[in-house]
């Protein structure tokens, strides 16, 4: 891609380092009276991929919503890349730009263009000039190869594409860290291949990622760890193979027992 | 050929379609003009019903309408003896001479008669801004706002109210009147409530408790008070606690209260607008970093005023009739002027008031339903972006 090296350190995979990327220590928070997460500690490293699963209402989404300040936590401390998610606007800024997000929905801007999507952050974001935002749009367009529909609205496309545009809107602002809130629930089942498709590659240039999802193929497949949670806690946490070989909590097993076949 | 393969569907256990079924035009009655008859208007006994009533009403109303407007009506004439039925021995409809002599008293109201190419002016640079900002192709629509909202305003004060050092006479406006007045106070309620109404209705969803406080106070104190007591108070009472040096124009005194008014609508109407707006719309823009103001003008308000067009315009509708009010503080607008000149006895027939009325219905529907179809446009154009 010619437009890779013209543009610096933009566009420059995310390095596989070794430093953290995500430490969460002692973390709480609570909805009203209901204690939603519980002690979560967990330290990502950088180039790791972690998948989040768990029964619904276990907190996951929660989790990872909390690392871009989505949501805020009550207690504890949570350092992405280095910087600390306090109340601090700027502080909040500064870890938004670093952190891509997918949700579920995609919550693509549907009054605006695929391209226009995409180069949106940059322009206003990063204060890039338009001509050069659209070249890295195409580029990471093509990336998750759909680079003929910019012009379209997203209303205009199926939900796969609709995703990997949401993907695409994330990578274009080169971020360090990579969240997907259950990125293929809301998908119809002919669509959840091309998205994991897509994801699988992200993992093998080496973003790191927290992946919320149910998909233990996927799991399987690129997790470095895997993160079991339950009624707001960290139950257990272990490499893929160990994970599904040898699952040591009573409720991993449960958990896991339901949703393999 | 395909009805075989259907039946064969039904009575067999297994099925393999082996002819695609070719798409065929629809039935004859469901095209051209009988089918839009029946799909329209005879779908359902109730609906043919209705559709009787509403003929029925038209066969009555419309030829009277005609009969009094166009074919009965008096053309010609210099003053009541025109259009009097005792004079002209015939059936005498609407006095068109008698709009036709008052007609620059209803535009101007009693603005100096030299001065009154001022009023012209300033009609044609409001009707130039207005065209440049709503005909959505018009080249450099950026200028366009400039020139409606900086440029606009600035001259449009300095042509009506005069500036002596450039040698416009001042004219006072207590002189303003008719359709300039009605023109002015709506375009200034108009153009004033969107903003503010789109600050308060953001002021009434912030998390900022005092900005909150202060916006739900204001909004629901205005709106529960009837537009005539907030132009009453603005006209009548202000001066009697402000000195009379610093009490503004009874003109700028209606304006605010006007303005004050409609924002508190709009605000309403815009808050509807971002009630429809999914939190995912504000995770995803939060999420790539935009900031508060820059989520809420590239990503909110756009979709937020999109599907509040309809409530928008039928404010700015309500907000347009709503200028006749300012005759209470004894503001001349078109409705006034009208009715001064309906008693007046050199006009004074039996047709003068209705026709009076008449050319008022007649010039209040047309810019209210202007904005009407301005509006469907604009909602068949932007509905295009949200085919899903």
């Amino acid at each position: 891609m010619s437009v890779a090296g013209n543009h610096g350190p933009l566009l420059k995979p995310a390095k596989l380092n070794t430093a953290t990327a995500v430490e969460i220590a002692d973390m709480n928070k609570w909805y009203g009276d209901f204690h939603v997460l519980r002690d979560i500690n967990l330290k990502v490293m950088g180039g790791e991929r972690i998948v989040i699963c768990g029964p619904s209402g276990s907190g996951k989404s929660t989790m990872i919503r909390c690392i871009n300040r989505l949501e805020e936590h009550q207690s504890g401390r949570i350092f992405v890349d280095g910087v600390e998610l306090t109340a601090d606007l700027k502080k909040i800024d500064e870890v938004r730009r670093e952190v891509g997000m997918v949700f579920q929905h995609f919550n693509l801007f549907p009054h605006l263009t695929v391209m226009d999507n995409c180069t949106l952050a940059l322009i206003w974001v990063r204060k890039m000039p338009k001509k050069q935002a659209e070249e890295v749009a195409l580029h990471y367009l093509e990336r998750v190869k759909i680079p003929e529909q910019a012009n379209k609205y997203p209303g205009q496309l199926s939900g796969g594409q609709q995703q990997r545009v949401a993907i695409a809107r994330a990578l274009c602002m080169n971020p360090k860290i990579m969240l997907f809130d259950e990125p293929t629930s809301a998908l119809d089942p002919e669509m959840v291949k091309e998205v994991l498709d897509t994801m699988v590659e992200l993992a093998h240039d080496g973003m790191t990622m927290l992946v919320v999802t149910h998909e233990m193929g996927f799991a399987r497949q690129v997790a470095s760890r895997i993160v079991f949670m339950d009624e707001g806690q960290i139950v257990e946490a272990n490499v893929p193979e160990e994970f599904f070989a040898h699952p040591q909590h009573e409720r991993t097993k449960l958990f896991l027992s339901q949703i393999l076949r | 050929m395909t009805m075989a393969e259907g039946d064969l569907a039904v009575a067999e256990l297994a099925f393999v379609r082996r002819t695609n079924i070719a798409p065929r035009p629809p039935p004859a009655a469901m095209t051209g003009a009988v089918g839009w008859l029946r799909e329209n208007l005879l779908s359902t006994p109730f609906n043919v019903g209705l559709t009787i009533v509403i003929v029925l009403l038209l066969a009555w109303a419309v030829p009277e309408l005609v009969k009094f407007l166009l074919i009965d009506a008096v053309w010609s004439g210099t003053d009541r003896d025109a259009c009097l039925e005792s004079v002209q021995h015939r059936e005498i409809g609407a006095c068109w001479p008698f709009v036709w002599e008052r007609l620059p008293y209803f535009i101007y109201g009693s603005y100096p008669i030299p001065q009154r190419w001022r009023v012209d002016v300033f009609l044609a640079m409001l009707a130039i801004g207005v065209v440049w900002l709503l005909w959505l192709n018009a080249p450099r629509r950026d200028l366009g706002a400039i020139y409606f909202f900086v440029i606009l305003p600035i001259a449009s004060f300095i042509l009506l109210t005069g500036w002596a050092a450039i040698g416009l006479q001042p004219v006072d406006t207590v002189l303003w009147g008719g359709v300039l007045v009605t023109i002015v106070v709506a375009s200034v309620g108009i153009v004033v409530s969107l903003p503010i109404g789109i600050l308060l209705a953001l002021g009434r969803r912030s998390h900022m408790p005092a900005v909150r406080t202060l916006s739900v106070i204001f909004i629901e104190f205005v709106r529960g008070v009837p537009l005539v007591t907030v132009l009453f108070m603005a006209g009548v009472m202000l001066p009697l606690f402000v000195p009379e040096q610093l009490s503004p124009d009874k003109l700028v005194r209606a304006l605010i209260g006007i303005a004050i008014f409609a924002s508190a609508y709009m605000a309403e109407v815009v808050r509807a607008g971002l009630q429809a707006i999914p939190k995912g719309q504000y995770e995803g823009a939060m999420a790539v970093g935009l900031r508060y103001w820059q989520m809420m003008r590239l990503i909110i308000l756009p979709q937020a005023l999109k599907v509040t067009i309809p409530n928008i315009v039928n404010t700015y509708i309500g907000l347009f009739k709503d200028t006749t009010l300012v005759f209470i503080v004894g503001i001349f607008d078109l409705l006034r002027t009208i009715e001064v000149a309906r008693i007046d006895p050199k006009w004074a027939t039996p047709v003068t008031s209705t026709t009076g009325y008449a050319v008022a219905a007649i010039f209040y529907l047309v810019f209210c339903y202007g904005m009407s179809r301005y509006a469907r446009a604009m909602e068949a154009r932007l509905a295009k972006s949200d085919r899903r």
